[in-house]
């Protein structure tokens, strides 16, 4: 009976209502994934072949052929090995610490407070409130509070947390500072979703059964956040890992925090050497999609979206 | 799209519907034909294939093979919305963006029928929902939202009304007040009502005629009190209340009867009362038409069936009844429920007891249990 | 369970840590500054009064205002058919369907950016407005999807059946029932596409030749000092953007306590 009730969607091939709604799911789906065809796929492909390219014979600086320069990606590897590492670098501890620190939050939201539902979406709207304001803006604000000479860097100066001739800005720790902060509301969002729907009387069952709160933390909570724990994973890590306004020296970033996104900007707005740029954001791809895929199996594609 | 109201009911008849999903077949072969004006009930367990008969009707589905005909008139390729057939789904299904009398209004304005806000009223007063017309379904009560999902249905005086275990949702209370004013209704308007249900009280209680559904198939038809006295599958003798069912091969026939043998004891069943008369055949007997007796077996007699002795493994008491539960050496358990009037014997588990019915009281079914002998 | 304190002030604070840079940013649009804003130099409202002293600053905002309603309406529709399409139609291509529209969202922006900027550039197609908005519209598109699509699944076929039952045909069944029952969530979709195209930089950066926008100006003045007129409009924006949101969920805790009060 429960096919039956689902079953409003044509179940024989050969029957007219099925091919009418053959065409309406045509109609649905086709303008926006053409879209996508053009300006998302193509573009990745119009990248691979950008990145094989050339010089001009003419020696002209922006000029190129199309050509099958695997060269350049050996070029871009050695060249930028330093960004590249650094970059995947402060992605795993960016992420590490924003999961460290959006999950026992997620959890408070979703699980604690959950009798105040008015106090909850006063919480939720809190963490999504960052989203509302230029990110841009937001880091300023971090640089300039944290620049030297500023009152709180004066107190970490005095308590002796940092050295005399130590400064914060333009340091790693700076970056991977504003990089965990910037991406914490995407952790912490997808945590919550699945920790609000966690059935508390699971805890109490296994309080029942294995006692010690640790043990029921790991048995019990964990797995069943896992969901959260991935996505919220996944959705920080891949765009922490093509950032480039952190770790850039007019923000938090100098010239020794370069990640990959300020070696594809540099390369592609400033020196113009497109195949380079294009070389290493396809490797940066690749990364992803190795990622993705790792995703996929795990979890299907029903849950992607 | 007819213009004339539907006045009374109109028959329904289905001609070799074959109902296939992928994976799997749910109506194996369906013909069943619905007076006008009946209230007919279609009883199944779930997964028998009774919803996806009741969308087939509505036009929700459309059957892999088999006509259908309303008035007469072949509907099977006309869409829902063509069809002079509303239901009242399972869920209700109100739609929650609007009033319940924007509701209620919803079916005639697409007809463009006249007035359809004082008719929408009408058909409100007549649940006696009129004073909640400006609410929002979901501010009203469970009964109360059946009540305008009849409501909605009813004022487009359709030919057919169907009703998808409208009562499910509903406690046991509001369940046996509703199906009072269901059928109270059904009686005013005169249409034509096919209801769908797992409960086989509230289909017995209701309808003119009932349809026992199961694996796609409707194994017996008739009006309830048939239905019960003489069931002619085992599947129906069990759905339909409980029975007692005795295995054997026959071993006498004469004009009016017809007797098993079943492990040492002879069971007798009308002939009329019997779908098979030779071979091996189920006889069956219904719990309350059989009585226990604890001093010695009753005296043979041509129109009493004896089984025994057995012993008494379990006793439950229900209130109206007593049920006994009897361990007969060889034959197996056999259920006995005694009136509960106060001065029934006071028996105790383990006493040792002989059953007897009526020979007048079995029933002789067309198939076999499939697990009994194991 | 020992410290049942612990964890809320924990939380307490983790909201405050992601407040400072926020009420900084607003503080900040009420410094008496006059180029750079990096130091407190006094209170004023001027910045406020006369948001649009500095043209380049407005001119941005109008220009991200514009991007983000267009690449907003245009991503809303073919994102809604989407979704609409996903859940209530069953074919053999859904996994590749989900992989595609889930890829735009798992791949990087600076990735997404220079893509786009290469294909453009591979076509000779200068940019400018109209790359912009046809960049913003493909990385809104998925988001659509996901939003859209977690209504259409709450959505009781039933609903739509009893429509049919009740004489609408298909095209009335769709606007009367199904549409208005998707409407909160494909304004929602809507709301979240235009603050991801208002607030993205990388992307346009890329594709947006000259035409300036409101993060790219921010980008491009951070080396100098970004004007206080910029705080202005972020807080002005954030604070509008949070009335919504708090206008919303107040509401509707108020109708859901009225149900629960009647049912």
């Amino acid at each position: 009976m429960a096919f039956a009730a689902f079953g409003s969607a044509p179940a024989n091939a050969n029957t007219g209502q099925n091919l009418r709604s053959g065409k309406i799911v045509l109609a649905l789906l086709l303008p926006g994934l053409l879209y996508l065809a053009i300006f998302f796929m193509t573009p990745l492909v119009s990248l691979v072949i950008t990145s094989l390219e050339s010089p001009d014979p003419s020696g002209m600086i922006g000029s190129y052929q199309y050509g099958f320069e695997i060269q350049n990606y050996i070029g871009v590897l050695t060249d930028y090995m330093p960004q590249i590492l650094r970059s995947f670098l402060y992605a795993i501890v960016a992420t590490l610490l924003a999961l460290l620190i959006s999950y026992p939050l997620a959890y408070f939201i979703g699980v604690k407070i959950r009798r105040y539902p008015m106090i909850q979406r006063l919480a939720v709207t809190l963490v999504i409130a960052p989203f509302f304001i230029s990110f841009l803006l937001r880091t300023i604000a971090w640089k300039q509070l944290l620049a030297d000479g500023t009152p709180l860097m004066q107190w970490l100066h005095d308590i002796g947390l940092l050295a005399p001739s130590q400064y914060f800005i333009g340091t790693p720790a700076a970056v991977i500072f504003g990089l965990t902060y910037n991406f914490i509301p995407f952790m912490t969002l997808p945590l919550y979703t699945t920790l609000e729907r966690f059935d508390v009387r699971l805890l109490e069952a296994g309080s029942d059964l294995y006692a010690s709160p640790s043990k029921v933390f790991r048995k019990i909570t964990l797995p069943i956040s896992m969901p959260g724990i991935i996505s919220g994973t996944l959705l920080t890590f891949i765009p922490i890992a093509g950032d480039y306004v952190n770790a850039s020296r007019d923000f938090l970033g100098s010239s020794k925090t370069s990640m990959i996104g300020n070696m594809v900007e540099a390369d592609f707005l400033q020196n113009l050497r497109y195949p380079a740029a294009s070389a290493l954001s396809v490797l940066l791809m690749a990364v992803i999609l190795v990622l993705v895929t790792f995703y996929v199996k795990k979890s299907g594609t029903e849950d992607l979206l | 799209m007819a213009e004339q109201q539907a006045s009374a009911g109109a028959d329904l008849e289905l001609r070799g519907i074959r109902k296939e999903f992928p994976g799997f077949t749910a109506i194996e072969e369906l013909d069943l034909t619905i007076p006008a004006g009946q209230f007919f009930a279609l009883l199944g367990p779930s997964g028998c294939g009774k919803t996806t008969t009741l969308r087939i009707i509505a036009g929700l589905d459309q059957p892999t093979t088999g006509k259908i005909f309303l008035s007469g008139k072949d509907i099977t390729d006309t869409k829902p919305h063509e069809r002079k057939v509303n239901t009242v789904f399972q869920s209700y299904a109100l739609f929650p963006h609007m009033t319940v009398l924007d509701n209620v209004a919803f079916g005639l304005k697409q007809r463009k029928i006249d007035e359809p806000m004082k008719k929408a009223q009408d058909a409100l007063n007549l649940v006696e929902l009129g004073h909640l017309g400006n609410r929002r379904p979901q501010q009203l009560s469970g009964g109360q939202q059946q009540r305008v999902a009849l409501a909605r249905a009813l004022v487009n005086r359709p030919s057919l009304l169907l009703l998808d275990e409208p009562l499910g949702a509903l406690d046991l209370k509001l369940r046996r007040q509703m199906q009072i004013e269901l059928k109270a209704i059904q009686m005013e308007v005169g249409l034509t009502f096919l209801h769908v249900t797992h409960d086989q009280e509230e289909a017995m209680d209701m309808a003119d005629t009932v349809a026992v559904m199961n694996k796609g198939r409707i194994e017996q038809m008739g009006a309830p009190e048939k239905l019960y006295d003489r069931p002619k599958t085992v599947f129906v003798s069990k759905f339909l209340g409980q029975s007692n069912l005795f295995v054997g091969d026959v071993v006498e026939e004469n004009a009016n009867s017809v007797s098993i043998d079943c492990k040492g004891h002879k069971l007798t069943v009308p002939k009329a009362r019997a779908e098979k008369h030779s071979g091996k055949i189920a006889i069956g007997v219904r719990p309350e038409k059989a009585t226990f007796h604890e001093d010695g077996a009753p005296a043979q007699s041509s129109d009493l069936n004896v089984v025994g002795p057995g012993e008494i493994i379990d006793i439950r008491f229900t209130g109206v009844s007593n049920q006994y539960l009897i361990e007969i050496p060889n034959l197996g358990e056999v259920t006995v429920f005694a009136q509960n009037v106060g001065k029934s014997p006071v028996t105790e588990l383990g006493a040792k007891v002989w059953v007897s019915w009526k020979v007048e009281h079995a029933f002789g079914l067309a198939d076999l249990p499939v697990t009994e002998d194991k | 369970m020992k410290k049942p304190w612990g964890l809320a002030v924990y939380s307490g604070l983790a909201l405050v840590f992601l407040m400072i840079p926020i009420v900084y940013t607003i503080i900040f649009s009420f410094n008496d500054s006059i180029r750079s804003n990096t130091v407190w130099e006094g209170f004023t409202v001027r910045h406020w009064t006369n948001a649009c002293a500095r043209a380049d600053v407005c001119e941005a905002l109008g220009n991200s205002i514009f991007i983000g309603v267009v690449s907003t309406l245009v991503a809303t529709i073919l994102g809604s058919a989407i979704a609409i399409g996903l859940v209530r139609y069953r074919f053999r291509a859904r996994a590749a369907i989900n992989l595609a529209l889930f890829l735009p969202m798992a791949t990087p922006e600076v990735v997404l950016g220079a893509g786009l900027a290469a294909f453009f550039f591979n076509l000779g197609f200068p940019s400018g407005m109209l790359t912009t908005i046809l960049a913003h519209v493909m990385f809104c598109l998925s988001f659509v999807v996901v939003t859209v699509k977690a209504r259409v699944q709450t959505l009781d076929p039933a609903l739509e059946e009893a429509g049919r039952d009740l004489y609408a045909n298909p095209n009335q069944v769709f606007w009367k029932i199904t549409f208005p029952l998707l409407l909160p969530g494909i304004i929602s979709a809507a709301l979240l596409s235009f603050a991801l195209s208002f607030d993205d930089f990388i992307i346009t950066y890329f594709n947006s030749g000259s035409v300036s926008t409101f993060p790219k100006m921010i980008y491009v003045a951070a080396s100098r000092g970004v004007p206080a007129e910029a705080n202005v409009i972020a807080s002005s924006v954030f604070l509008f953007a949070i009335m919504i949101v708090l206008v919303v969920q107040i509401t509707g805790s108020i109708r859901r306590k009225r149900l629960s009060k009647m049912a």
